[in-house]
């Protein structure tokens, strides 16, 4: 199996992916400092989701790696969604 | 392929190093997304006082080290670029770098932290108690959450630098990096774990 080869990440993939974040940093940023009260939190947060998917995918190398590390990792986040779901099923309602 | 160069003498599994390390990873976002829920409950709870806390957070402080830690990601992910293309004085400088925005994000937090602890914030003071329970909660959450962050932060710097002194040995080489790969790996996680903690304690208020 050719599995065990490493994909070698060029240079620049990792600097156009740095300015991606960057870019997503300050926006973030910048739509918190400008008050849309409700929105800014759920912007914020999908900004923040959105930052470490990339982060998971290219620096953490998962888009190159084999099947099963992207299985656990998604299985993970989804637990942690569960449980926020879960929590907030619960306090919501009370 | 990297059976075929891989010595005779050693024993080496590469993947299962890997799987390892992304295993703690799994442990780590699971002990934090606890934490985040706690700080998601406690905010649903009292939501004006966080508010008022929230506000007294640098936002200047917090994206300047939100900069600092995703450059550092980036450069320790080179290295296991230039490690493959056997450059080894590339990969020196690079994980040099890492460390020296590692000490720098270690520097800012000890500045915020003390300008919080001037103005009479910390776990248990007596201003605190003052304000009452909602900005006990975000303060304790606060120093609990970057302290451990920190923590984090201060193991990582030492891994990185058992990193660096074994890239000079040659200990660490281009058929056999996956030291550097997984301290990459603990590195990106605790960049992860700042992605959220920035904007949950600086920029929602």
């Amino acid at each position: 199996m050719s599995d065990t080869t490493h994909h070698i990440v060029p240079y620049r993939t990792y600097a156009l992916i740095l300015l991606l974040l960057l870019v997503l940093t300050s926006t973030s940023v910048a739509v918190t400092q400008i008050e849309l009260t409700r929105w800014a939190t759920i912007v914020a947060l999908l900004l923040a989701s959105t930052k470490s998917a990339i982060v998971l995918a290219i620096f953490m190398h998962l888009k190159f790696d084999q099947t099963v590390y992207k299985v656990m990792a998604i299985f993970v986040v989804l637990v942690i969604t569960a449980v926020i779901i879960l929590t907030f099923l619960d306090y919501g309602f009370r | 392929m990297s059976e075929s160069i891989a010595h005779h003498d050693e024993h080496r599994d590469d993947e299962a190093s890997k799987l390892g390390i992304w295993l703690f990873i799994f442990t780590e976002l699971l002990f934090f997304g606890g934490l985040f829920i706690t700080y998601a409950v406690y905010r649903h709870a009292h939501p004006q006082a966080f508010h008022m806390a929230a506000q007294q957070l640098d936002v200047a402080v917090g994206t300047i080290n939100t900069v600092i830690l995703l450059i550092s990601s980036m450069t320790i992910a080179m290295a296991t670029t230039s490690i493959q293309k056997k450059d080894k004085r590339t990969t020196l400088i690079l994980i040099g770098i890492t460390l020296v925005l590692a000490l720098v994000f270690l520097v800012n937090k000890y500045f915020e932290w003390s300008a919080k602890i001037d103005h009479g914030i910390w776990p248990g003071s007596p201003l605190l108690e003052e304000l009452g329970k909602g900005d006990t909660l975000f303060f304790g959450l606060y120093f609990f959450m970057t302290g451990l962050h920190a923590l984090h932060i201060i193991i990582g710097m030492i891994l990185i630098i058992v990193i660096f002194v074994r890239v000079r040995k040659d200990k660490i080489s281009f058929d056999n990096f996956q030291l550097l790969e997984n301290g990459g790996l603990y590195w990106h996680l605790v960049d992860l774990i700042w992605i959220f903690l920035f904007p949950l304690f600086y920029l929602i208020t």
